[in-house]
């Protein structure tokens, strides 16, 4: 095996093009370094790019923030601009592993591992975040939800690398949410996951919304249907129940050793409902 | 036995709480654990094992393994000889498969190699043909007449008549007393249920780790962690052949063990490498190995039913256990029927227990092996039973809790024990009485363990300057060597901080039974406290030597020899280093030793009070607050005795929500570690409050009762009482994770 670390994006490009072997991104390491371990992944080149000093920035981009493939989950969580406006998708990343985890482990990362159960990634789908693609072609935006095929398998073709994730500016009176269901209280993978993401008017009413689900399907998805169901409400217990319904029966899981397919659709609903609640309350300033 | 107790004033240091001596070199790092061990010349070691449920082993071909560059040694189970006595014959078997792979994780061979990549790409070269057979890994199926067969010469024993075809039931056991019919027939109220729990690991936070190294003239030794070395030493000279004396074994520090060292998994295969390549191999087990490999407890199917008057006098008790113990003989089904009842009096009992062999790793010890399935399914009726007669379920069992004299579940009458103590307790204490909120439920439970003594030799040696090191050959695996340098000050009469202990080899001392059965600091305890006095007369006799008297004339008080009264004469005392700075002329240096089968052991009770909260949405349950109350007789540390209470609490409750072995419909184990086999972790606990209770073990000099076990039983059946109230529906499986709970309670309200 060989190891790089590269400093600039175009190096790191060329490296994983050239690459006739398997070629993989280190980026912290919390999921590779643990699957290389256990015989999982054994890669031919490892290119580290933690190195690249551009990839450790978070920007402010069209009233939005551009966060880097090296930012760590800690740095992320001290920014408080991201926090204030996207604080669904910060405490979804929060929520990886340890406070030693979180030293390390990026939110790029997490999306490029393609666990359908990754923890930043529903409430990235659900902030409409763009990841920044860089292949030995030039760049694309993609949406954050296409970038997983399939557990553990992306949609990013050969040399390509995650460069950075957009989150969208923020008008006023909206905020997200993010809520996992895990038997423990930590250091645990969740079982459901679900990230709502509102907006309401000056007078209470939803004017735009997105709701994605986490582990309860070979890839974590937007349900249209539950943010259709916010749309045009107070976000009142009809509301609510209406995205529970629409999220329970969007859910399509399997029977595995984390729970049942009838646990996993019920409880879908009931974190889509509790998330939209607090993705409401904090857009009206009272959470 | 017992002479110094509490009440009357004469404990100086025991019962206090110093630093434990293994403190520093554990914080720092120091401290060498099985896999720190390194050696000149050491290969790697690595096992290969099936992947199979159940499969025959048709051939295995080890040439490409031994071909490669860095390979020193490949064995198969042709390196062992099957001239082994039969009480190792099974574990030989359990560490190399024979013919025959009987679970996901049995080991089918082994390489020994110059570095950790080489092994594993030996492993890769061995080409092992299967003819893969139908498996069973249910307890309830593999009693089934059609089931898959585990082994054609076994025959279920402790049946009237011993059956003439095979059967993976290999024992029947029955206990009791009285006639069961009859109680029941006196009863007012009856409750019967059946009961389920899945298999959990001990969770040990350390693999396991050898390093061997046998020489060719057949003397070897042997670093290993395990609770008990002697156990490792006698079970690896009967495999490999080997003299006893010739094996001398260390243990390392032990990274727990709550039973699951107790017997080998690893150790004679990295012998037997180390024999054929002529140099020392390491072996280390990686997590996914011990979670495949080495003893869960077992999973059980049991039916109990209870009788008891309107006025609360239970008549009678019943219960049918069915535990699977793996691959092999041997559940601990025998004590899950011994301990059920043995916290109640009743007329008439009985227990009936199977002991049924599945396609899973040989279930090996966890901490009061086979009670606390028991007691979860017991103490659920018992609550259960006092809900009906409208009774308090504290009060119900303090009617019926068994007293000193009564007829025990488990055949003899019971001694003096402090059962009735935990539940006074457990009643007057605030806990029992403080508000809940919605969704919340309170549950209590009862648990006993019988506790054991067994063979022990320790020996005690005093230094020229009076300071003490003591050897035992009980592995510490909780704190045990603070509280023997305790017993020793406290007998001797020195400062706690003079005294050493050190787990010494097997070559050191007589031989030492395991650290099973809660009786290390009951047994080596009893054995240091008489090495002791073993030296202190000799301490007497040489400052009778020095004084020139006769030896009966001098005593030994508060750590100095003096005389005995007015007429021995007028001397000063003499303190521990005075007498031992003389010993050179006095007939050399100062020993105490002790041999003896310890008996005497003291049973400990408890009582268990959690409560519990519900997310009626998720079935999550969270628990709040939890109190144990359990006797120890005396507790000489009491920091580690609250620690065991804790630490038992800890692991019940892990058991009770979420650990469970997962298997597929392909015989294999789904979640082979901490990822998906979930013990809790820090945050998912309350602080586990204390209350000690000592009710003095008269077979003990200070009282001590061990008390590592007895806090595992309580917990299940407590927290299951608990979120039985708190869900507003009967849980009777384990574990009662959220979606199980979730059903549950949907089911009711359905
Ligand atoms: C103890 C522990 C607890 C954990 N808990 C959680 C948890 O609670 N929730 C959760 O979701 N995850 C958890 N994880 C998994 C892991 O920490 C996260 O998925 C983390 O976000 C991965 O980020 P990383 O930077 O460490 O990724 P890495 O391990 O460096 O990379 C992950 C994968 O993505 C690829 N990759 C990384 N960066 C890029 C890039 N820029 N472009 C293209 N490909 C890239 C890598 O090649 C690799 O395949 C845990 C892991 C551990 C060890």
């Amino acid at each position: 095996m060989r190891f790089e670390a590269p400093t600039t994006v175009e190096d790191a490009v060329s490296l994983l093009a050239a690459e006739s072997g398997m070629a993989r991104v280190l980026a912290g390491g919390t999921d590779l370094l643990v699957q290389m371990k256990s015989g999982i992944s054994e890669p031919d080149l490892v290119v580290d790019i933690k190195r690249i000093a551009a990839l450790h920035e978070i920007s402010e981009e069209d009233g939005g923030f551009r966060i880097g493939a090296a930012v760590p989950g800690i740095a992320l969580g001290e920014h408080a601009g991201v926090k204030a406006a996207w604080p669904g998708v910060v405490e979804g990343t929060e929520l990886i592993g340890s406070t030693q985890v979180q030293g390390r482990a990026t939110m790029v990362g997490n999306l490029c591992n393609c666990s359908p159960a990754a923890d930043s990634v529903p409430a990235m789908a659900a902030a409409g975040a763009i990841a920044r693609v860089v292949g030995p072609n030039g760049s694309r935006d993609v949406p954050v939800e296409d970038i997983a095929q399939g557990p553990g398998k992306s949609t990013l073709a050969k040399g390509e690398l995650v460069d950075s994730v957009l989150l969208p500016a923020r008008p006023d009176h909206a905020s997200d949410a993010y809520l996992r269901f895990i038997p423990r209280t930590e250091m645990d993978i969740a079982v459901v996951g679900c990230g709502v993401n509102l907006v309401l008017d000056a007078n209470g009413t939803c004017t735009d919304a997105r709701v994605a689900l986490g582990a309860v399907a070979a890839r974590i998805f937007l349900v249209p249907a539950a943010a259709d169901a916010l749309i045009g409400t107070s976000v009142d217990d009809a509301a609510l129940d209406a995205v529970a319904a629409a999220c329970s029966a969007a859910a399509t899981p399997i029977d595995d050793k984390r729970g049942t397919v009838e646990f996993r659709k019920k409880v879908s609903g009931v974190l889509a409902r509790r998330a939209a609640t607090i993705a409401r309350d904090r857009a009206k300033g009272t959470a | 036995m017992l002479d110094k107790t509490a009440e009357n004033g004469e404990f100086k240091v025991i019962g206090t709480r110093p630093e434990r001596p293994d403190g520093v070199d554990k914080v720092t790092g120091r401290a060498r654990f099985g896999a720190d061990m390194v050696m000149p010349g050491m290969l790697i070691g690595k096992v290969l094992r099936s992947p199979h449920a159940h499969a025959n082993i048709k051939s295995i071909d080890t040439s490409a393994a031994e071909a490669l560059e860095g390979v020193k040694a490949v064995i198969t189970a042709a390196d062992f000889t099957a001239d082994v006595p039969e009480a190792e014959y099974d574990t030989m078997v359990n560490c190399i498969a024979h013919g025959k792979a009987l679970y996901d994780g049995h080991g089918v061979a082994a390489v020994a190699a110059t570095s950790r990549s080489i092994a594993n790409k030996a492993l890769k070269l061995i080409k092992v043909e299967y003819e893969v057979l139908p498996h069973v890994t249910d307890v309830e199926e593999a009693c089934k007449d059609d089931a898959p067969l585990l082994h054609d010469n076994i025959f279920t024993e402790g049946l009237e008549e011993t059956p003439t075809t095979p059967s993976n039931i290999s024992g029947r056991v029955q206990f009791g007393h009285g006639d069961v019919d009859e109680g029941f027939a006196a009863a007012d109220k009856v409750v019967e249920r059946k009961f389920r729990t899945e298999a959990t690991h001990q969770g040990y936070i350390e693999p396991h780790a050898c390093v061997g190294n046998l020489s060719p003239d057949g003397t070897g030794e042997l670093w290993c962690c395990t609770q008990g070395h002697f156990m490792v030493r006698n079970s690896c000279a009967a495999i490999l052949g080997l003299d006893i004396s010739r094996l001398r074994v260390t243990a390392s520090e032990i990274g727990g063990g709550f039973g699951g060292k107790t017997t080998i998994f690893i150790e004679p295969l990295a012998l037997a490498l180390s024999r054929k390549a002529g140099r020392p191999v390491k072996l280390v087990m990686s997590r996914d190995e011990v979670f495949r490999a080495t003893g869960p407890t077992s999973s059980a199917s049991m039916w109990i039913k209870i009788g008891a008057k309107n006025d609360g006098t239970i008549t009678a008790m019943e219960g049918l256990l069915k535990y699977q113990g793996g691959a092999f003989k041997g559940s601990w089904v025998s004590l899950g029927c011994m301990t059920a009842f043995a916290c109640y009096r009743a007329d008439h009992m009985k227990t009936v227990g199977y002991d049924v062999l599945v396609n899973r790793p040989r279930a090996a010890a966890y901490r009061a092996p086979g009670a606390p399935m028991a007691a979860f399914a017991v103490e659920s009726v018992v609550t259960e039973l006092a809900g009906e007669l409208g009774r308090d379920p504290l009060e119900f069992r303090l009617q019926n809790a068994a007293k000193e004299g009564d007829q025990s579940s488990y055949g003899p009458k019971h001694r003096a024990h402090g059962l009735m103590e935990t539940l006074e307790q457990a009643k007057a204490h605030d806990h029992y009485n403080a508000p809940l909120g919605p969704n919340q439920g309170r549950g209590v439970a009862c648990g006993f363990w019988f506790n054991f003594g067994g063979q022990t030799s320790t020996s005690l040696n005093i230094g020229a300057d009076g300071t003490v090191n003591v050897s035992v050959g009980t592995v510490d695996v909780g704190g045990s060597r603070a509280s023997m340098c305790l017993m020793v000050a406290e007998e001797l009469g020195v400062p706690y901080e003079k005294v050493r202990c050190v787990v010494a080899d097997t070559s050191s001392l007589g031989h030492n039974d395991i650290t099973d059965g809660s009786r290390t600091t009951f047994s080596s305890g009893m054995a240091l406290i008489l090495s002791a006095r073993d030296a202190k007369q000799k301490l007497c006799a040489r400052a009778a030597k020095i004084w020139e008297i006769p030896e009966d004339a001098v005593e030994w008080v508060d750590g100095h020899a003096r005389p005995a009264g007015p007429n021995a004469g007028e001397f000063d005392p003499m303190s521990l280093a005075e007498v031992a700075g003389k010993a050179e002329t006095t007939g050399g240096p100062i020993a105490g030793h002790h041999e003896c089968n310890a008996r005497g052991a003291g049973v400990s009770f408890a009582t268990h009070m959690v409560d519990t909260e519900v997310d009626p949405e998720t079935g999550r349950v969270t628990v709040l607050r939890y109190t144990v109350f359990q006797d120890a007789g005396k507790a000489i540390h009491p920091a580690y005795v609250e620690g065991q209470f804790q630490g038992g609490a800890v692991q019940g409750i892990g058991w009770a929500i979420n650990e469970e072995y997962i298997y597929g419909e392909d015989g294999r184990l789904q979640n082979a570690g901490f990822l998906d086999y979930r013990i809790p972790v820090a945050s998912d606990l309350p602080m586990i409050d204390t209350v000690i209770i000592e009710t003095p073990n008269k077979g003990h000099p200070y009282g001590v009762r061990g008390v590592g076990e007895t806090s595992i039983v309580p917990p299940m059946a407590a927290i299951a009482n608990s979120v039985s109230a708190a869900a507003g529906v009967r849980l009777t499986e384990l574990p009662m994770s959220p979606p199980r709970v979730l059903k549950a309670m949907d089911d009711a309200k359905a």
